[in-house]
């Protein structure tokens, strides 16, 4: 065998592997930017989904700690104080004025004031909250039990989703409200409250008061702040860009178990 | 009307002309691929070494591992800091941190790494890297090297996560064929021999001298062993160390992430078991580069590897 055909041969295959890594370089970058390839992708949060909800108990727990590993700092992420007059004018009356309404599916649409909500069957749980960015962090939190606060307006039998409406725009404009949406297996688990303490003070308002939800199942994003206005919905696709939350309609998941 | 149909024969022609000569193009190579794959050369005989299944599973790998790795970098981008604990703010400093620095114009100038306390200039590639444009900015690992290659966590975490299921599939594909074909206990474990051998095989290892000729059609015994530690603790280990860092399943039994130190120790482990399998990689593609490259190569393309007569190269 000729030493220019073992050249030749080399170099076809040296050729044929630049080439194969290079289409799949480039080519990651282009079926990103398609619409039907992140739609693939999407089969996996489908997947997700469908798996840890079947091998996890629909009371499963999350882990809860105890008060020495309580962050010292609970950090603060997203807004810290939302662009939003009503809101502001809330907030300088320490949300004596204020009022959580909770309509749509429900056989008695109602206002809740603080005072309200806090004589609701409440819950204390230490919990850590994990952002989809990678950090966690450790806080006590207190907070009506969400299932008791649906229990008094009575869901319609086609109820499926409740979708949570915040104060904080999420444009400089003030437009893009923040808004997040649950199913019912998570609003009446025990560990679902809508939070008004954090480490036994106040909630404050870089962390969402007067009330903010905790999902101690699911990433942070999924744990709404300066919660306003709960509806209850038999599906979310007219809702903002119709996929259950903020960051939803920005590409991430709507169920963030992961 | 005329001169439309003109201009429309020449065309057709054209494309005609061009599509023969893209054909011929790529028989030829296909021809010379064909050739080269399938050739025997002097002085050897092809010897079967790979299954089909095998072949098939270790190219997915490859795909699967490589955007694992590329994308999960991505991830790591929209929090470039790794703590030992169950928290990231219980006080303590990260144990690594990445991260770029301004200058007085408020330009990124310097990329620095952290590590335990210790600071390095890592400009260029952690930190702090190019863009398209040329542009130094805050990035901790440099664009050529994620998928996608601009910050974008959503989708880098939906390529991540579908990708993952994939892996987890092929793996579990891989080890049922694997013992119900017998590769297992034919190929991948030691035998008693091996074990008896080890010591020489460390010894020729450092020295470079490799089984050629009969010997190389198994696998020796650092080989096996390197195997099975990839297949059976650090995949298994670094799929577990990422279903460990949802919140959803920490409450499969709360308090089972404790025994890896907490969340934020499996996200520092993931990431170090990420690179353990790069450094696999490396050690694996240089052994099969000096072990003679084209033949590895093609036994894991088309099955055969040319088993060179002992005596050319006693």
């Amino acid at each position: 065998m000729g030493n220019d055909d073992k050249l030749s041969r080399r170099s076809l295959m040296t050729r044929l592997l630049a080439g194969v890594s290079l289409v799949m370089l480039s080519g990651c970058e282009k079926l990103s930017e398609t619409t039907w390839f992140p739609k693939v992708l999407g089969l996996g949060e489908k997947a997700t989904y469908k798996i840890q909800r079947l091998v996890l108990s629909r009371k499963a727990m999350a882990q809860e700690f105890t008060e020495n590993d309580v962050s010292p700092h609970f950090r603060s992420n997203g807004t810290s104080m939302p662009n939003n007059p009503t809101y502001r004018k809330l907030a300088a009356k320490g949300f004596k004025h204020y009022r959580l309404e909770v309509g749509g599916l429900v056989e008695q649409p109602m206002y809740f004031s603080l005072a309200d909500i806090r004589r609701l069957p409440s819950r204390t749980q230490i919990t850590r909250h994990d952002c989809v960015e990678g950090w966690s962090a450790i806080g006590m939190w207190k907070g009506a039990r969400l299932s008791a606060l649906l229990e008094e307006v009575k869901l319609k039998p086609n109820a499926r989703y409740i979708v949570f409406h915040c104060a904080d725009p999420m444009e400089e404009d003030g437009s893009s409200p923040y808004y997040e949406s649950i199913d019912l297996e998570d609003a009446f688990h025990p560990q679902t409250i809508l939070a008004y303490e954090l480490n036994g003070k106040p909630l404050p308002i870089p962390n969402g008061a007067p009330l903010r939800l905790r999902l101690e199942r699911q990433l942070g994003y999924k744990m709404a702040k300066y919660v306003m206005r709960l509806e209850i919905v038999e599906d979310f696709f007219r809702i903002a860009g119709g996929n259950g939350g903020y960051w939803e309609d920005k590409g991430y998941e709507w169920y963030a178990g992961i | 009307m005329s001169v439309g149909i003109m201009h429309f024969r020449n065309a057709v022609l054209r494309a005609t002309l061009l599509m023969k000569r893209i054909n011929e193009t790529i028989c030829g190579w296909l021809r010379k691929l064909w050739k080269y794959l399938s050739s025997a050369a002097s002085g050897g005989y092809p010897y079967y070494r790979h299954s089909l299944p095998v072949r098939i599973m270790h190219w997915c790998n490859v795909v699967f591992l490589a955007t694992l790795l590329m994308s999960g970098l991505n991830i790591f981008d929209a929090h470039p800091a790794l703590y030992w604990g169950k928290q990231s703010y219980s006080g303590a400093p990260p144990v690594l941190e990445l991260q770029g620095k301004e200058d007085d114009e408020g330009d990124i100038s310097v990329g620095v790494t952290r590590i335990l306390g210790h600071e390095f200039n890592t400009t260029g590639f952690l930190g702090a890297s190019r863009d398209s444009e040329g542009e130094l900015t805050e990035r901790s690992f440099p664009s050529w090297l994620t998928i996608p290659n601009n910050r974008w966590l959503s989708m880098a975490r939906h390529w991540h996560f579908f990708i993952a299921w994939l892996l987890v599939v092929n793996g579990i594909t891989f080890v049922t064929y694997s013992i119900v074909s017998r590769h297992l206990h034919r190929d991948l474990v030691p035998t008693k021999q091996d074990w008896l051998s080890i010591g020489r095989a460390i010894i020729d290892h450092l020295r470079f001298r490799h089984p050629k000729g009969e010997a190389a059609k198994r696998y020796n015994v650092l080989q096996k062993c390197a195997y099975l530690a990839v297949i059976f603790f650090l995949l298994p280990l670094m799929i577990l160390m990422g279903l460990g860092m949802s919140p959803a399943l920490n409450a499969l039994s709360p308090g089972w992430v404790d025994i890896f130190s907490g969340r934020q120790s499996i996200r520092t482990i993931h990431f170090v078991v990420a690179w353990a399998l790069v450094l696999f990689v490396i050690i694996h593609v240089f052994m099969v580069i000096i072990t003679g490259f084209w033949n590895n190569l093609r036994s894991m393309i088309t099955g055969y590897y040319r088993v060179e007569s002992e005596v050319d190269h006693g």
